[in-house]
């Protein structure tokens, strides 16, 4: 028998891809030849850990040592130090940004010592690739155990129990989801994972379906005999070919073992799986229009009821998850609802896992338990704000969710909590802004987002939003006028009130919580013509310090002939003639123009 | 019996049938809602959002059209927040909308323009946004697309395919920019469209409208040195009342005939005579099939929506298509010669116009090979809409108009030709004539009601004179490709088929007045079968002026003088 002393585990995700690790894992194999060591360490390819800011990522085992940027020149080092002499190759260690101490060990960095990875367990320590390996760590046992030890309802009773909620945004009971589809009767159901995930920032299903996928399969194979069907369609954006791919090994791999397909276990349930590329409307992700698009219909919405539950995916009752929730169940089953039921809060049950992004110094993706408090993900994992900035607010909830100011940092992140603040758990993005941030900007971009992947169906949405983001364009051009906050929110709260769907129903979010918590900024815009984190171009001020040289460079460069002055002299903006370029700013070689 | 619930609606209490919409059981009552996207022939769609209600139990305001009752339910229709949701649904339309309404050619009837009256929208705090921008398609003779005043209802999209089956439209684009489609947004011209205008019937506001030719009717009554004929096909006549303020299904043959000689026609004659004509022409060319091992199922033709649906998507079934011409184009074969004889009038002369409760009309007059009396056999064809305006237009008070009849010798029609009107008339007006034909003498027996009800699809097994001849009836292109589908599987055994490409046949055509639904189409169906009945002579050999045409000029049905008049022949259309 082969004798494996050590694991190189070279991450394998999205990010880290882009980053070169294949080359990476090339480099590692020519290294490990030249150093003889190739029958003594294997390198293997992993999902996603999560850390995307510092990869390229390496993890040497059985030290677990941990490598962070790791590039193709670096590979000769740390077979070489490492895996030959048996040296860390400190420059390569992960430094903490607070303390800058050298973390030699996963398990002891600050960003991973607050989270709980549950759903994420595997991510980063298996092969994705191979089935082997997710049964190596538990993996069918939930399965197993449903289809031969459990009945349907004991399976739907056991989620209910765990309180497992959705984890695409709305928070639904997934167990009560369950039981609805359990409780239709017809001679065809469906379960269908919703991974048409759409928010901007958002990949936390990505790297799951990346990173285990099985997991994924394994959770809709014990909803589909919970519920009565034989049948699930993954629905994947087609943006995600790795996903894609490695759907399709598992799915290959799952049915040569007899874990999906007829009769499995020998129980006589049968289940079969199909992915769904979708075509990259954002809309999609909301169920009915994802039904419709799977149906080979446009992607439009339709009301509701009837509910999935009774008609879904062409007419059938329908059960539809989101991936992490799907990724959930194994546990539960294995592990039972009441162990299930010690992470997370009271109503929101279990871990979330939210994509950090914006201006944080650990961007990534991290697994907490809910009821968290938004200043731990941020200062504790998060790492704290770029370049020493201070903290503005936090979007929370994709576009559909709302932006939460300082004073909500010790808000507990559960579903509950959210919503009465203004926001919502949406799929788990998080974007975090600085002080540099204009908030009536930030309601614009997730505004322009939302109004533009509207599907068109429903009056409110389709116009209403174009014209809440003609609103919110003519104040941060200056343009703004006596009453527009007014009827913005006029406008924002009748797109709530009427809209066919949950993304025109939650499309006003990011206005409506900026006026919240925002308002003074609005105010500054439409009543001072004054932005005032100095970001809305067309109201900025460019102005000449006393730090000028005369040198004129600034006058050659102003497209509209506004700056004048004397050589060796201070030179003077025409604030009239200023079409606010900011040329003469970066002509400036003596950091002498300010805008504010 | 159907379940009942329970529900109380703006205080009353209401008892609705379980599975129906808060909206259908609010109109049952007699509570009205506003609606848009909502048709009372298409499905429920719930995408512009005006019939919103407040309802026990919902999280937000629901839209009714959808909405199912449900057991003790309580809906508000009229609350603050219902009405300003209502309102800013349609002050976002109306920002999205040409502001020139009162020259609209759907001024007066247009579901948007009342609704902003109905519910009070006096001010758009919107004003000056973008709004959409599209060139108009008047490519083709039928209809014309607006997409500026279009409001993204659906509805013809629904129609189109639910209803035809022909799904010429969809929605494309996304958000702000979504646009009601065609193919490669080809124009209709190049699209697959019958141009049967049921698009056009239910389009609420004026992005979908007939082509209106009135302006060149004016001009033909005003050349003086022009005679200018108008035929009135069976149809208008229950049906015209409804543009003039009289109730659906009412008779007004004769206020008509008086109204068209008010406007200035020379001559005001009747689709009828020449629906007796067809009938006279088809039944023998029927027999001629039946006897002789023709093509079977022989299928009617003068619908002709469905003879363009079929020379689209068809082509390799046109054998079975009836070559008798439609009745609109048999009249105009004749008006420009036996007619032009008798009355020693020069064809070149004769601008001959007809009324039709139908917008592909347009596009048959309009056909290439349309002119067998050696000039356009048709020169203007108008529907009844359009009929409508001008007596409106030229100020004629119609409710109290006297009565007036025909002119002769193309004035004269039977009851069997006045059913030409009704989905299964053309079957019965021919198994009339058939029937004696076979016998060689007049039968007692008139009315086949086996063909008779307004299923989209009926069939019956009829004795003629003896001989058990299987017949079909659909109504509705959707019907129709059902139909057809079961032809190329081999499973439609009939000898005999009519088509009519609209629901209910013309009196639910795409040139009917607006609006309609299955209620008004039930009226003016009763209107005309009373006019079959009241019919002295109710068999299309009867006609004596028929007898006459045959006797002293054209000779024998199916004979030579009638194949280069009244038949015709079909080819694949190729759009694409």
């Amino acid at each position: 028998m082969q004798h494996i002393r050590a694991h190189v585990l070279v991450c394998g995700g999205t990010g880290c891809k882009a980053n070169g690790s294949k080359e990476i894992q090339i480099a590692f194999a020519k290294e490990l030849q030249s150093f003889g060591l190739q029958d003594e360490v294997m390198v293997v390819e992993t999902g996603c850990h999560g850390f995307c800011e510092h990869g390229p990522l390496v993890i040497v085992y059985p030290e677990g040592t941990f490598y962070c940027g790791v590039k193709n020149e670096d590979v000769k080092d740390i077979v070489e130090e490492h895996l030959y002499k048996g040296r860390i190759v400190q420059r390569l260690l992960y430094h903490e940004p607070l303390t800058q101490d050298r973390v030699p060990n996963y398990s002891e960095i600050g960003f991973y010592k607050k989270q709980h990875r549950l759903v994420l367990a595997n991510c980063g320590a298996i092969n994705p690739e191979a089935i082997e390996e997710y049964i190596a760590v538990g993996g069918y046992e939930a399965l197993a155990k449903a289809v031969t030890e459990m009945t349907p309802e004991q399976v739907v009773e056991e989620v209910k129990k765990s309180g497992l909620r959705g984890r695409g945004g709305g928070g639904f009971p997934t167990g009560m989801k369950w039981q609805f589809a359990k409780a239709s009767v017809s001679d065809k159901k469906y379960v269908i994972c919703n991974a048409d995930e759409g928010d901007p920032g958002a990949f936390m299903d990505r790297s799951v379906l990346e990173g285990d996928p099985h997991r994924v399969l394994e959770g809709m194979a014990v909803c589909g005999y919970a519920i009565g069907a034989d049948e699930g369609y993954i629905y994947v954006r087609a943006e995600y070919p790795l996903a894609i791919k490695r759907l399709r090994i598992a799915i290959q791999q799952a049915e040569e073992m007899g874990l999906l397909g007829e009769n499995i276990f020998g129980s006589g349930f049968s289940f079969k799986l199909h992915i769904k590329e979708g075509a990259g409307a954002f809309v999609c992700g909301e169920e009915t229009a994802l039904m419709a698009s799977i149906e080979g219909k446009r992607g439009m919405p339709r009301p509701r009821p009837p509910f999935p539950a009774v008609s879904g995916l062409w007419g059938k009752p329908t059960n539809i998850n989101n991936v992490e929730t799907f990724a959930n169940v194994a546990q539960i089953i294995v592990h039972g609802a009441d162990w299930y039921c010690q992470f997370g809060t009271e109503k929101s049950k279990g871990t979330k896992v939210f994509a950090l992004t914006g201006k944080i110094n650990n961007t990534g993706l991290a697994e907490v338990p809910m009821g968290i408090t938004m200043r731990e993900i941020i200062y504790d994992i998060g790492g704290g704000i770029t370049n020493g900035k201070k903290f503005k607010a936090v979007q929370i909830g994709g576009p559909s969710g709302g932006c939460l100011p300082e004073s909500m940092l010790d808000l507990p992140v559960d579903y509950d909590s959210l919503i009465a603040a203004g926001a919502m758990m949406g799929s788990g993005g998080l974007v975090v802004m600085d002080e540099d941030t204009c908030m009536v900007d930030v309601a614009k971009f997730f505004l322009n987002f939302t109004q533009s992947e509207s599907c068109g169906k429903c009056t409110p949405c389709r116009e209403g939003t174009k014209r809440m983001l003609e609103i919110l364009n003519r104040i941060t051009e200056g343009q703004g006028r006596e009453g527009d906050i007014k009827l913005l929110e006029n406008l924002a709260k009748n797109i709530k009130e009427t809209a066919l769907c949950g993304l025109g129903q939650t499309a006003p979010n990011p206005v409506l919580s900026t006026l919240k918590y925002f308002r003074h900024e609005y105010e500054a815009h439409i009543k001072e013509k004054r932005c005032p984190a100095a970001v809305c171009e067309k109201m900025a001020r460019y102005t000449i310090t006393d730090a000028c040289r005369g040198c004129g460079l600034c006058a050659r460069n102003c497209p509209a002939k506004a700056i004048s002055g004397a050589v060796k002299k201070q030179h003077v903006i025409d604030q009239t003639k200023c079409i606010k370029c900011g040329a003469c700013m970066s002509a400036c070689p003596f950091k002498a123009i300010i805008k504010s | 019996m159907m379940k009942m619930v329970n529900l109380t609606i703006d205080g009353r209490q209401i008892q609705a049938p379980a599975g129906s919409s808060v909206l259908e059981a609010a109109r049952a009552a007699g509570i009205y809602i506003p609606t848009l996207c909502y048709h009372p022939d298409l499905r429920a769609e719930g995408a512009c959002r005006l019939c919103m209600v407040e309802a026990s139990g919902a999280r937000t305001l629901v839209a009714s059209c959808v909405y199912p009752v449900s057991e003790g339910m309580v809906v508000k229709t009229n609350t603050n927040k219902v009405r300003e949701a209502r309102k800013t649904v349609i002050e976002l339309l109306l920002t999205n909308h040409p502001k020139d309404c009162l020259c609209c050619q759907k001024s007066g009837d247009c579901e948007l323009q009342n609704m902003a009256a109905d519910l009070g929208v006096r001010k758009l705090r919107f004003e000056g946004g973008e709004t959409k921008a599209h060139t108009i398609d008047s490519s083709n003779p039928s209809l014309v697309r607006d997409q500026e005043k279009c409001i993204l209802c659906g509805r013809c999209i629904r129609v189109c395919r639910d209803v035809q089956g022909m799904n010429v439209y969809s929605f494309a684009g996304r958000g702000f920019n979504t646009i009601v489609s065609t193919a490669f947004e080809h124009d209709l011209l190049n699209s697959q469209c019958s141009y049967c205008g049921q698009c056009a019937s239910v389009c609420p506001t004026g992005a979908i409208v007939e082509k209106d030719d009135t302006e060149r009717v004016w001009n033909a009554i005003n050349d003086d040195s022009k005679v200018v004929v108008v035929q009135t096909a069976p149809a208008v006549r229950v049906a015209l009342g409804e543009e003039l303020g009289i109730p659906a299904g009412e008779i007004v043959t004769g206020k008509m005939v008086t109204a068209l000689r008010q406007l200035g026609f020379d001559k005001v004659f009747d689709t009828n005579f020449s629906a007796d004509l067809t009938i006279m022409e088809e039944g023998h060319e029927f027999l001629e099939r039946l006897q002789n091992g023709g093509v079977l199922p022989m299928i009617t033709s003068c619908s002709p929506g469905w003879v363009n649906m079929i020379e689209m998507k068809y082509p390799e079934l046109l054998p079975h298509l009836s070559t008798a011409k439609s009745p609109q184009q048999m009249f105009g074969a004749i008006a420009k010669t036996y007619y032009a004889e008798r009355a020693g009038i020069d064809p070149a002369q004769i601008v001959s116009v007809s009324v039709m409760p139908c917008t592909a009309k347009k596009a048959e007059a309009a056909r290439e090979e349309m002119c067998s009396s050696g000039y356009r056999d048709v020169d203007i064809v108008i529907t009844t809409r359009e009929l409508g305006r001008m007596i409106r237009e030229a100020g004629i008070n119609f409710a109290s108009l006297p009565e007036s009849q025909y002119d002769s010798p193309l004035g004269t029609g039977t009851g069997a030709a006045v059913i030409f009107g009704t989905t299964g008339g053309v079957m019965e007006a021919a198994l009339r004539t058939v029937a004696d034909v076979v016998a060689g003498a007049s039968l007692p027996k008139v009315d086949y009601t086996e063909v008779r009800g307004m299923a989209e699809t009926r069939e019956a097994v009829v004795d003629v004179a003896g001989t058990a001849v299987k017949i079909a009836v659909c109504n509705t292109l959707g019907s129709a490709k059902k139909m057809l589908e079961r032809m190329k599987a081999g499973t439609a055994d009939y000898h005999f088929i009519e088509v009519m490409a609209c629901p209910g046949g013309c009196i639910g055509g795409g040139g009917q007045p607006i609006p309609v639904s299955g209620g008004i189409r039930k009226m003016r169906r009763e209107g005309l079968l009373a006019c079959d009945r009241a019919s002295e002579l109710r068999k299309s050999h009867d006609n004596p002026e028929i007898k006459t045409l045959y006797a002293t000029w054209l000779g024998e049905p199916l004979g030579e003088k009638a194949h280069s008049l009244l038949h015709t022949h079909y080819k694949a259309q190729n759009r694409d």
